[in-house]
């Protein structure tokens, strides 16, 4: 293990150009859960609420966020309960994600402000915006609109088998819980490993993402994400249940997709999304871009939040 | 009460088995000792806010053992800290007294019914029969999800040194706005059929009739009877 360890403290990463961690860092307390709420900005500037993707965490955004800044905002973000510097907790729902959120926009006075959100991020501040309707001025969907595309075109026997997979898989990921712990690895092993989930990111940028979203063990670098955590699992959702809460959005809504299939994605196209658009929306599908818009584009994604918001 | 659901209700550590599913410590209570060593258990699952010790054996025959377990969030089970229940992950705490327990028949009260049916659907192998009986949280939050809200419930019960224990808050409003559509009913009783060695596997002796239940009610391997009908049917089995 020794040798492990010296490779790794001489292991020299690259930090991206204009990658800044966050100005600020704080904990909020979200009926016991500890959330690791990250800022960038003037504090005394306006603020702007944006939540990271699954399995993402707000370093993240270290290259999206300063860019927000810099164009005049207040930029919060959170740690997911189970992500990040946040508290891995006993059990995650959904409606737990949003209490959480809710918990992070109290601490932040003041009236209605802008929401932007990534992925499940962006479901999240869809629901939020839902469940707070005062506390929201404008909302940024940046490929997080769910479409039943991801779905396989299969028979009904078919169905039946794989739903079935996919219920034993769970049950004995969960029976495997107890005390489970994430490899540990070197920096490049890490980077590896994230790739399959970012198979468009750049290894510099996925190297720089261990050292911020990664602890230093005595064993090796281990993802701080709750190694509980599973993809998948069974349930009764349908992605036609956030579509319908589209229409009654009341605040201007800016939705962008990356029209590039990929792991993460959730391949929903342009024509998906139309009907359900609120009055006024705006939805931008980018060719040649994948699911991590703002981090593949930071810059392109950047200016079109700023030139839209108010 | 019978004397040996007191003895239950006590709560005395020998009747208790300690299962862990991932960071929760879930009580398995033995509830009555087996008349029949080659019975196999029953496995009782309480309603919404209910408790194992409370529910006692509710009485009925089956000459192997009983037990009952507690869900998160309820009897002697751990508490989570900031809640973030979902119908499902109570299907995982069953799974844990499968693996403890082997092949068993489930009789499920309110929202242990609907857990119930999920087990058996999970586990076709080892869930030989379930009954489904009336129970607080039988209705679960409907077919779809309603309009959201924010709830941060605080304590409105204290728990004392005696039983009954108080539920987790977060459990009593979460796991009441478990959306149920009736074709997730259907597709989860097709899963157990398609592999169950039972013609009959789930019985239906509750009289409630929330949308998920009224859909499965005429399907093929579903039969309505009393829950005594039920346990007779599934002690020959």
């Amino acid at each position: 293990m020794g040798q492990h360890d010296d490779q790794q403290d001489d292991y020299e990463v690259t930090i991206p150009e204009g990658a800044r961690r966050p100005d600020r860092r704080r904990i909020v307390d979200s009926s016991g859960v500890q959330i690791s709420v990250a800022e960038w900005g003037d504090e005394d500037a306006p603020p702007l609420l944006m939540a990271h993707g699954g399995f993402d965490f707000a370093e993240t955004l270290n290259r999206f966020a300063p860019m927000l800044a810099a164009g005049g905002y207040r930029v919060i973000s959170w740690d997911q309960r189970g992500h990040g510097d946040s508290s891995w907790a006993h059990l995650y729902s959904w409606d737990a994600d949003v209490r959480d959120a809710a918990a992070v926009l109290a601490t932040v006075p003041g009236g209605p402000i802008p929401f932007v959100g990534h992925s499940k991020g962006g479901s999240l501040v869809m629901s939020l915006s839902e469940v707070a309707p005062h506390r929201v001025s404008a909302l940024v969907n940046l490929d997080g609109l769910p479409s039943g595309n991801n779905r396989p075109d299969v028979s009904e026997h078919e169905r039946t088998r794989m739903q079935r997979d996919e219920t034993s898989a769970w049950l004995e990921h969960r029976r495997k819980l107890s005390d489970k712990q994430r490899f540990p690895g070197t920096i490049p092993e890490l980077a590896v490993r994230r790739g399959r989930m970012n198979t468009r990111m750049p290894t510099e940028w996925l190297e720089y993402l261990v050292t911020v979203g990664a602890r230093h063990d005595p064993d090796g670098w281990r993802w701080k994400l709750d190694p509980t955590m599973r993809f998948g699992g069974f349930g009764p959702w349908r992605p036609e249940w956030s579509m319908l809460r589209l229409p009654g959005l009341g605040v201007p809504m800016l939705g962008v997709l990356g029209n590039e299939p990929e792991v993460m994605g959730w391949g929903t196209k342009e024509a998906d999304v139309v009907p359900y658009l609120p009055r006024g929306a705006r939805l931008v599908g980018l060719d040649g871009v994948g699911h991590f818009v703002h981090i593949e584009q930071p810059r392109l994604i950047a200016d079109m939040i700023l030139e839209f918001l108010p | 009460m019978t004397a040996a659901d007191n003895a239950a209700y006590t709560g005395t550590a020998e009747t208790i088995t300690w299962l862990r599913h991932n960071r929760i410590d879930l009580a398995l209570h033995e509830l009555r000792a087996a008349t029949d060593p080659n019975q196999r258990p029953l496995l009782l699952l309480h309603g919404l806010g209910e408790e194992s010790a409370r529910i006692g054996t509710l009485d009925v025959e089956w000459s192997g053992p009983i037990y009952g377990l507690d869900f998160t969030g309820h009897g002697r089970s751990t508490i989570p800290v900031g809640g973030g229940y979902t119908s499902e992950v109570l299907v995982g705490d069953v799974d844990a007294a499968l693996a403890h327990l082997g092949p068993v028949t489930i009789l499920g009260r309110g929202l242990g019914a609907y857990v119930a049916l999920m087990a058996i659907a999970a586990r076709p192998d080892l869930v030989l029969g379930t009954v489904l009986a009336d129970g607080p949280g039988i209705a679960g939050g409907g077919v779809q999800p309603g309009t959201p809200t924010l709830v941060f419930p605080a304590p409105l019960f204290a728990n004392t040194d005696d039983s009954p224990h108080v539920p987790d808050p977060f459990a009593l409003v979460e796991l009441a706005r478990d959306v149920r559509p009736p074709d997730y009913a259907q597709s989860l009783l097709l899963l157990a059929s398609d592999v169950s060695p039972l013609n009959r596997l789930v019985y239906v002796s509750a009289v409630a009739r929330p949308e998920w239940l009224d859909a499965i009610v005429s399907q093929p391997g579903v039969q309505l009877g009393t829950i005594e009908d039920a346990l007779g049917y599934f002690a020959g089995v």
